[in-house]
Parts: C-alpha cells; structure tokens; sequence
C-alpha cells in the first residue's frame, strides 16, 4: 500500500479493467488515504448516536461536477465532501459516514488525483466523518471530464429536532453564516484564466459544527444549503414550502467587494451564484442573538449575518427591498438568463 | 305608427348620452325612448326624426366616440312623451370611460364667487372628471366607486337626478357641502394658499392626484428642483411639468395641434420642443419638455394660487409605482415631500400620467394610461369574430390586451414586472379588466420569453383553465401591433416589418431586435437584420452603453480605438465574457447600437440613469445636414453596422459637428432598412411597409425612415398606441386571435 506501487502517472483504461492494475490503483490513492475499517465493499456502521431512543437516519446522496476541477479555495474533493457533509447538516442530522464514487477520465494525472483525495481526506476530518466505501470507474477520454464524484452520507437526527420549511412563522428572521457567492466567483475566475486579478476564494466548507451548535442555542426552524442557484433559490424553495412571503434587504446582504465588481461586469446577480458553505436558516426573531452568537463561535460562522424575514404576502415570494426602498421579486431562475430589457 | 330605430355604437354609456338624446328629442318634439343594451345605446323615435341621425353626431357629448350610428324602420304606438327607459340585458350600465380633465362649465363655477362650487377642488359633471380611477366594482355607479362614503345632499341629489342637468348621472357628483375635503400637512386653515407658499420657499410638496400621488416644485426654481432629484435619486430623467396654456405660452411656441392634444380631455402629458427660461436641470439633455394642463380642480386652483408653471413628477420610491393611499404616501413619501396636500377620496386604481407628442407625422402615444384607458380600440376588418382572447404583453412597459366582440381593449402602462407592487397591479389588471369587458377568454397570448413574469402568468392561466396557449415572437408581435391599429385588414396580405428594437427573444433563440420581417398576423419570416454583437453582460448591457461600443468596436477589427475610449473599464473581463460566451449572448439589437455610438461619441454616463438616456441625447443632438447617410456593409440577409465607426472618426477628426454626427447615423439606419423593405414591396412580396419597435419613439429616426420609404410604398406607423413594448400585447392578443381564425 505504498505509492511507488504505481508506475504510471495518467490514469489509463486498464486502471479500471478489474483486474490487478485496479486494484494498484484502488489502493495506491483511496484505501491507503481513507483507511476504511476492513477491505469489505460494504461498511458496517455503529455509532451510540444511532441507539438514542427517537433518533432517525439520515441519508443523503449527490454528485459532483466542476469545472475547473482545481480552483482557488479548493477542489473537486473538497466539495464532494463538503456538499454531503452540508446536506446532511443542514437537515439537522450530525454526519457520520460517507460514501465516495469516481468516475475518472482516461489520461487523468494521477497526482491529479491524489491531491483531490488527500483534500478529502482533510475535509472528512475537519467534519468528523468517515469516509467507509467506494468505488472507482474509468472511462475513455471525452466521456467525463477528469473526474466526477458521487458522495452518499449517512448521518444520525438526534430527538425531537425536526427542520422543516414548513415551520417558518411571519417575522421568523434569515440569517446565513457569511458572505454570498464566492464559490461561484471563484469559479468564473478560475474559468476566466489570468483575466481576474482578484483573490476570490471558494468559500467551500463543512458546516456540521456549526448546524450542531445554531441547532442547541435556538429553535432553527429550517435551513437550506444555497448551493446550485445560490441563496435566491434556497429562500424560493423555503417560501413555496411555508406559505409566506420572505423580504430581504439589499443592503443586508454580506458581499465581498471582488465578488460584487466580478458580478456586475458579468451582469450577475449574485443572489443566484453557488456556494458550498453558506447557509440560510431560520429563527423566531426573539431566538436570533442566540443563533448568531452560537454561529460566531463556530469557523463556518463567522460572518453570521441576519438579511431578512418572513412575512405576510403573496405565499412563495420572495422579494429584496432596494437601497432606496422599491421591493424587487427575487425569482427562481427557470433557466439560463436570458435578456429581457427592450 | 312609423318611427325610427337608432343604433349608436362606441364609447357611447357613462358619457351623458342618454340625456343629451333626452334634450335632442325634446327639442325637435321627437317621443320615444333611449336605453342603454349591451351593444351601445338604442333610440326609438317617432315624429320629426329625420335630422335626429345628423344632430347625433354633430352634437355628441364631449367624452363621446361615435363608432357607427344605424338607422332602421319602426312600426309601434308612439308614446307620449320621450323618456330614458331602463338599461337592458347583461352587460349594459356596465362601461366606465377614460377619467376626463375638468371641463370648461365646472371650472367656471369653481371660478364663480356666486357659485356654491366656488374654490372647490372636486367638483365634476358628466362631461369631466374622475372615472376609471375611483371605481372598485362594476357596474359603474357611485355604490361601487371610492365616491360611496360621500351622501348626497338635497341639492347635488337633484342635480344627480335631473336628465337636463349636466350632472345627470354623474356618479361623482359632489359639492363643499356633501363631497371629498381638502386639506395640507402639516394643517393649515388655507391649504391652498399654504401650497403655494411653501411652493415658493421652494419646498416639495406631495399631492394626492387623481390616479396617484405626484411630488411637486417651483418649475423656475433651479434649487428646489435639484433637491427634488437628489431625495428621489433621480439624477438625470426628465421631469413633467403642470402649466396652464398662458404659461406653457412663456416658455414654448406649441403648434395648434399640441395645443389640442393638451386640451384633449384626457389632458396627456405632451413633449414639446423649447425649454426657454426655464431651469437646465428639469430635462437635461434634452430639447423637450413634458407639459401637460391642470387637470383636475384642485390643480386648476394650485395654479391659479401659486401663478407659475409645476414640476410634477409621479410620488413613488425609485423603481416603485406612484404612490395612491394617504398612509402609503405619509409613510413612503416622507423623505422627499415637505408637506403633503391630501384629500379623503380614495384612488381605487394607479394610473400613470399619459405621455404624447406630436411629431409632423401625427400624434404619438409614448406612455398609455390615465385618459386613454379603459377606451377601445377598433379591431380590424375580418376580426369580427375572433375568439375572447387576453394578451399579456412584455416585462418592461407591461400591459394587457383583451379581445373581444371586434374590440380591443389595451389596458394601461404598468410598469416593469419585477418590480412587486407593479406586479400585484399587473395581478389586479388581469382580474379588473376581465371585469369590466365581462371577459372570458378562449386563447391566452404571451411573449416567447419564458422568464417575462407575464409570459409565466399567461401559461399558467391556459393550462389551469385548459385555454389555448400561443407564443408570439416579441418583433412579430410589434408587426401586428402596427397593423392593427391601421385596421389592416386579416386578409390584406403581408407586410414588411421594419421592426427597430431594444431586445426580444427570437424564433431562433437568439436574440433580436433590428429586424426587417415579412409577414401577416398569423406568421411571419425574417428577412434581414442588423449583424448580431454581444451584449455584455447580458441586461447589463442595457444599462452601460460602453459595453456596446466595444462589443462593436471589437467586431469592426477597431480594438485600439475601444482601448483608447475606455481604458478606464474593465475590458480584459468584458472580452473574456464575450470569448467565453459568459453571459454575452448574440443580438441583433438596434437599441444598444443607438447606445453604442452615443457611448462612442462620449456624450452618455457609464451607466445610463433611465431607459433610452443615451438614445434620446443622441436624437435630441440630431440637426439636418447636406451630408450623406453614413452606409453601413451589407453581408446577405446582415446588416453590418462596421463601417459606422471609422466614418465617425473621420468626421470627429475634420471636426465635424456632432449634430451631424448624429443625423447622419441616424439616416444611416434609416436608409438601410427603408430600402430592404422597399425591395419587398417592389417585389411584390409585401403590401405596405409597417414602422414599429422602441426605437420609433424617435421622432428624428421616424422621420428619415420615412424620408426613405418616400411615396415608393404604403407605410403603416403608430399614432393610438405605443411602438415599445407598452403596444405588445396588441399585437400579440391579434397573432393569437388570427391563428384561431385561421
Ligand atoms: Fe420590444
Ligand atoms: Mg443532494
Ligand atoms: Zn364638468
Ligand atoms: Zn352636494
């Protein structure tokens, strides 16, 4: 299980043939890295969270797709740890164990890969979980793009909490842990080559310590990962679900200047830009102190910020009131932005 | 015995009809009946009847539109007396007009020291006054307006009652005794007078009018005009003015037919050329200004306490709609208004000041609200029997159409859709005019845009209420505009559309908006356009005109002189944006070319402080010349605006003014597309060439296309409704009917 078993330095079909050169491989980058109890393909899971009367499972899966695979702030790896870790968090649920699937392009650099799994392997320990089972595929060039990752995550929902859209009362106020967007500038940074010279970092990070801690100081009502359609989507999706209208105020949002300029030269709107660790969640407004202070003492936490409520109106809508006082609707985008000014 | 049956059609109930058919008949000696049915209004007439169809018309009341007077035998007893018999069938009693400037009787009694509506500032009859914008519920009566609090007293009762009143059945009928008070915040004993003292201190006041509320200055008073802007921050948009004609009269030469357009009863706000004496920062850049003439009383009085022409500039939070209950005005106008002028008659429904020119090809309808709404329109020959359809138009300068019994009824100017008071009005729209048509639609029409808030709206209607949906490409949709407010008949042939445009998604998913298409209602091809360059950016490339310019520039192979012009932006990432197709889609847009020469001109902000700023300081420059259109390069079916920058150059470097500069681009363009769509006539392929998009707002570019066009082709342009986006769903509501018909 040493690394100089393997010779090549680019992922070739054979390494995913079944046969020896797999298993050099398998071993050479996962196992020796992850180290999961046993060489078994199935994990065994025991955790005393799990025998707490009244505490259920939680299960997650995703897959993780980014280009570029390597940006500033992190990688593949990263995310595929964080966004499972973080779906499973924001639940409610305190993750345990993860799951780790590769499909690997055919000419992947091998050292590629080691640095996407030594990142996991950080990742999975700064998060408290373990990485148990897995798989790897090959596939011939041009049908994937270096590698995709599917992560599953299972975690344990302690008694009696129950995160749910549902529960969001009128003046329930939002609050997210920082500031918005810089994943997704990061991203079309990286993408933009050498044209940006900001430092804008993926903001990429496992928020189970701090859902533990938000989750003991305050009644968290609902909580939503603003990832993919950033945290516009997340509010949408948590608006349908209550049945009210949420407001947020413009000047209360928490942008970083590099991310406000690289959206308005692009003309986008960084409400709906990704992120992999930023959260909304909500709170009674009497409650929202304890949340924050609690948030503040967690890494994840420390730009917690409140930026709006819910509140009576048009259920499911979401609306920004303006630096100067109109009220914008902040839609689900439905696709790609196309233009609409005439 | 033998009479007659006289059938008026048009706007011809709510408008004092009846009485007036009621003194008609009694003065010739004429006994009968009138009523008011679901098709307009019926007369049977018996006796000396024979000029009865002539004095109909001739002497129809003021708010009156005669579409058609029928005339047919009848045989029946003839009555007594002439009376005005009880409304029959659904759908009678039902309409409401336009709300109507005070007329010239009302505003002599509030004049008339003997009168007992001396000084007061509501006072109406049925010739004038509020309408559409106190009514809740139909029918209209005053039970169902915002009037219904206010009891009659014996006297306004009586007139109310009276057929040879003036205020017969005028549901707003009111007096100082039983009607809406008057009153100014901070209190005052003299509201009036203490408006106009504040006015001359140079306060902001904000004033409850009558489809919202309006932020008013001292027009002459450069100070306070520049504070009304930096409270609403609102740096450089043009602001209306309220003037009586004597003083429009000090400032401006207004032609006769500005001067009836001011006096039109739906009293718009009309662009007119001159802003001397006047304060530079009321329209800045601009050598127009929007009048319009008090409107109702109590503007009439403002003006005569405070001698001196108004800025009135709509009351609302940047981006919002004006402003209409007393709460909502004390809470959100609180920042800009010094003191607020109120009165305790409610405004049931916001509606905009309308605003018009008159340009030497006719009227033109730039914002369609207050006045103009709920009238009809006319729908052309072949349309009689389209189904019930509604049209949701765009998401900028939102409005609705709804179609039905050979009418159309486009609802007023809303606004932009994401803005979410505009959008629950939109909301309220869709349910008021459904209302008020008694409206039941078998086709739903919206744009091809799947993220207009309106074309999402209309889906979801057809599908919850299983309607037929159709999908109107945004230029097609403005072709049909143009035609159908020519009455262009359903089976007239087709049309050459030169369809000048900001941006609208096109049947092939790009994106369009200098188009030259061919085609009837139902369908259409595109026969050319201007070569398509990014738009930077996306929307954002509406806002700053400088991403155009070097979009432009770039395409041209001119990069240095874009790095020349604007060096001081971020182009690395605006040309990595458009390599990288990052949020840079193609477009064929012929309003951001208008943005990018006015950007490379130098004469436009970095971003643009209102819609069409650059355009309009582009147009307002424009003088004529004896030199050439510039010529633009023709590649096929693309009209490639690349030459432009060179020749631009050459002319800045020989020192060539920009008045020139500016005209000559403009009959650039025009020429261009004036003659593709010759060539179609020529041909034999199109009828009559038709004018439409947002960029005919300019009255320079209408002008030269129509240079071009010469006597060499029928040319349709619009002079009811607007070219932008505001006459949309016209054209939509005719596409949809058509494909129906078809
Ligand atoms: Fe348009
Ligand atoms: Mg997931
Ligand atoms: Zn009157
Ligand atoms: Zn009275």
């Amino acid at each position: 299980m040493n690394m100089m078993r393997l010779k090549q330095d680019t992922v070739t079909l054979a390494h995913g043939g079944g046969g020896k050169a797999m298993r050099d491989l398998i071993e050479s980058v996962f196992t020796s890295v992850f180290q999961p109890d046993g060489m078994e393909d199935q994990a065994r899971l025991m955790d005393a969270a799990l025998q707490e009367p009244g505490a259920r499972l939680a299960f997650t899966t995703d897959s993780f797709v980014v280009d570029p695979v390597e940006f500033p702030g992190g990688d593949i790896g990263k995310i595929a740890v964080c966004g499972t870790v973080n779906d499973l968090a924001v639940g409610g649920a305190k993750p345990l164990w993860l799951s780790a699937a590769f499909i690997i392009e055919e000419g992947t650099e091998i050292a590629l890969l080691r640095r996407i799994v030594e990142s996991m392997r950080i990742e999975a320990e700064k998060a408290g979980v373990r990485i148990v089972t897995g798989d790897t595929k090959v596939v011939g060039r041009g049908s994937a793009d270096k590698v995709f990752i599917t992560t599953s995550g299972v975690g344990v929902i302690p008694a009696g909490r129950t995160l749910s859209a549902g529960r969001i009362q009128e003046g329930d106020v939002a609050i997210v842990n920082g500031v918005l967007g810089d994943h997704g500038a990061a991203i079309l940074a990286a993408r933009g080559d050498m044209m940006l010279s900001t430092d804008i970092q993926s903001d990429c990070q496992g928020l189970g310590h701090l859902m533990q801690a938000v989750c003991q100081a305050a009644d968290v009502r609902a909580c939503r990962d603003a990832t993919r359609g950033g945290v516009a989507s997340a509010l949408n999706e948590m608006a349908d679900a209550c049945g009210l209208a949420i407001e947020i105020e413009e000047t209360a949002l928490p942008l970083r200047t590099e991310v406000k300029g690289v959206c308005e030269i692009l003309g986008l709107d960084p409400l709906y830009l990704a992120n992999e660790g930023t959260l909304v969640l909500f709170v009674p407004e009497d409650e929202a102190e304890a949340a924050l202070a609690a948030m503040k003492s967690t890494e994840a936490g420390q730009g917690a910020c409140i930026i709006g409520r819910a509140k009576k109106g048009p259920a499911g809508q979401v609306t920004m009131r303006t630096l100067f006082g109109g009220a914008r609707i902040v839609d689900m985008l439905v696709g790609e932005q196309l233009p609409r000014i005439c | 015995m033998a009479g007659v049956r006289i059938r008026v059609r048009g706007q011809v109930q709510g408008v004092g009809f009846r009485p007036f058919i009621w003194q008609l008949a009694r003065k010739l000696g004429v006994t009968g009946c009138v009523l008011n049915d679901p098709e307009g209004v019926l007369i049977e007439a018996f006796g000396p009847t024979d000029t009865l169809p002539d004095l109909i018309r001739a002497k129809a009341p003021p708010l009156a539109r005669i579409d058609a007077i029928e005339v047919s035998p009848l045989t029946a007893e003839a009555p007594q007396d002439f009376t005005i018999a009880a409304s029959q069938g659904t759908g009678a009693e039902t309409r409401v007009t336009p709300d109507a400037a005070t007329c010239p009787d009302c505003l002599r009694e509030i004049r008339d020291p003997e009168d007992r509506r001396h000084g007061y500032a509501f006072a109406n009859c049925t010739h004038c006054g509020p309408r559409f914008t106190i009514l809740n519920a139909l029918p209209y009566d005053r039970g169902q307006t915002t009037m219904a609090p206010f009891i009659m007293c014996p006297d306004c009762a009586a007139e109310y009652a009276n057929p040879a009143d003036r205020r017969f059945h005028a549901q707003p009928v009111a007096c100082p005794a039983c009607g809406p008070k008057l009153w100014i915040e901070p209190p005052h004993d003299a509201p009036l007078d203490e408006a106009a003292a504040r006015l001359r201190h140079g306060e902001i006041l904000a004033i409850k009018g009558l489809g919202g509320f309006h932020l008013a200055c001292d027009a002459r008073n450069e100070g306070a005009i520049a504070l009304l802007r930096e409270r609403k921050h609102r740096p450089a948009k043009p602001f209306a003015l309220m003037g009586t004609l004597e003083m429009i009269r000090q400032h401006a030469t207004p032609s006769e037919a500005e001067v009836a357009l001011l006096q039109d009863p739906a009293a718009p706000i009309v662009l007119i050329r001159g802003t001397g004496g006047l304060p530079p920062n009321i329209a800045p850049d601009q050598n127009t200004l929007g009048w319009m003439l008090p409107y109702t009383p109590l503007h009439h009085l403002l003006l005569d306490a405070f001698g001196a022409p108004l800025v009135m500039t709509s009351g609302n939070l940047s981006g919002e709609p004006q402003v209409i209950g007393n709460d909502e005005a004390r809470e959100k106008l609180a920042p800009f208004a010094d003191a607020f002028l109120m009165h305790d008659r409610d405004i049931a429904r916001r509606l905009d000041d309308s605003v018009e020119r008159i340009t030497p090809h006719g009227p033109m309808i730039l914002r369609r609200a207050r006045g103009r709404v709920p009238g009809t329109l006319p729908l052309p020959e072949g349309f009689a029997d389209a189904p019930q359809t509604v049209a949701y138009g765009g998401q900028m300068k939102a409005a609705i159409c709804l179609i039905k019994n050979g009418q159309a009824l486009l609802g007023h100017h809303l606004g932009e859709l994401d803005e979410a008071l505009t959008w629950e009005a939109f909301q309220q729209a869709d349910r008021d005019y459904a209302d008020l048509f008694d409206h039941k639609p078998q086709v739903v029409a919206v744009d091809l845009h799947p993220d207009f808030r309106a074309s999402r709206h209309g889906a979801a209607r057809a599908e919850a209420e299983g309607l037929a949906l159709e999908e109107v490409q945004h230029h097609h949709a403005h072709l049909a505009a143009c035609m159908g407010e020519n009455l262009w008949p359903l089976d007239g042939g087709k049309v050459a559309g030169i369809i000048l445009d900001g941006t609208g998604l096109g049947a092939d998913g790009t994106v369009w908006g200098g188009e030259l298409l061919l085609g009837d209602y139902t369908g259409f091809e595109r026969m050319a356009w201007l070569r398509p360059a990014p738009l930077i950016g996306g929307d954002m490339a509406a806002k700053e005109p400088w991403r155009n310019a070097l979009a432009r520039l770039d395409q041209a192979g001119l990069q240095a002189k874009a790095d020349a012009l604007f060096g001081d932006k971020p182009l690395g990432m605006a040309r990595m944006a458009v390599e990288r197709g990052l949020n840079a889609p193609l477009s064929s847009s012929a309003g951001r070319l208008f943005e990018a020469v006015a950007a490379a001109l130098g004469i436009c902000p970095d971003r643009q402080s209102y819609e069409g700023e650059a355009a309009m300081t582009l147009e307002a420059l424009a003088q004529p010349t004896s030199a050439p259109p510039y010529s633009f390069a023709r590649t096929g079916s693309e009209i490639d605006p690349a030459p432009l920058w060179q020749r631009i150059q050459d002319d800045l470097d020989r020192g060539t003014p920009l008045s020139t500069i500016s005209i000559r681009f403009h009959a650039g363009l025009a020429q261009q597309f004036a003659q593709a769509a010759v060539q179609l006539v020529h041909s034999g392929q199109a009828q009559a060439i038709a004018l439409s998009g947002g960029c005919f707002q300019s009255e320079v570019l209408l002008g030269l296309t129509l240079h071009y066009i010469g006597t060499q082709a029928p040319v349709l342009i619009h002079t009811k409704t607007p070219a932008n986006d505001g006459g949309l769903a016209l054209g939509q509501a005719l596409v949809a009917a058509a494909r129906h018909l078809g």
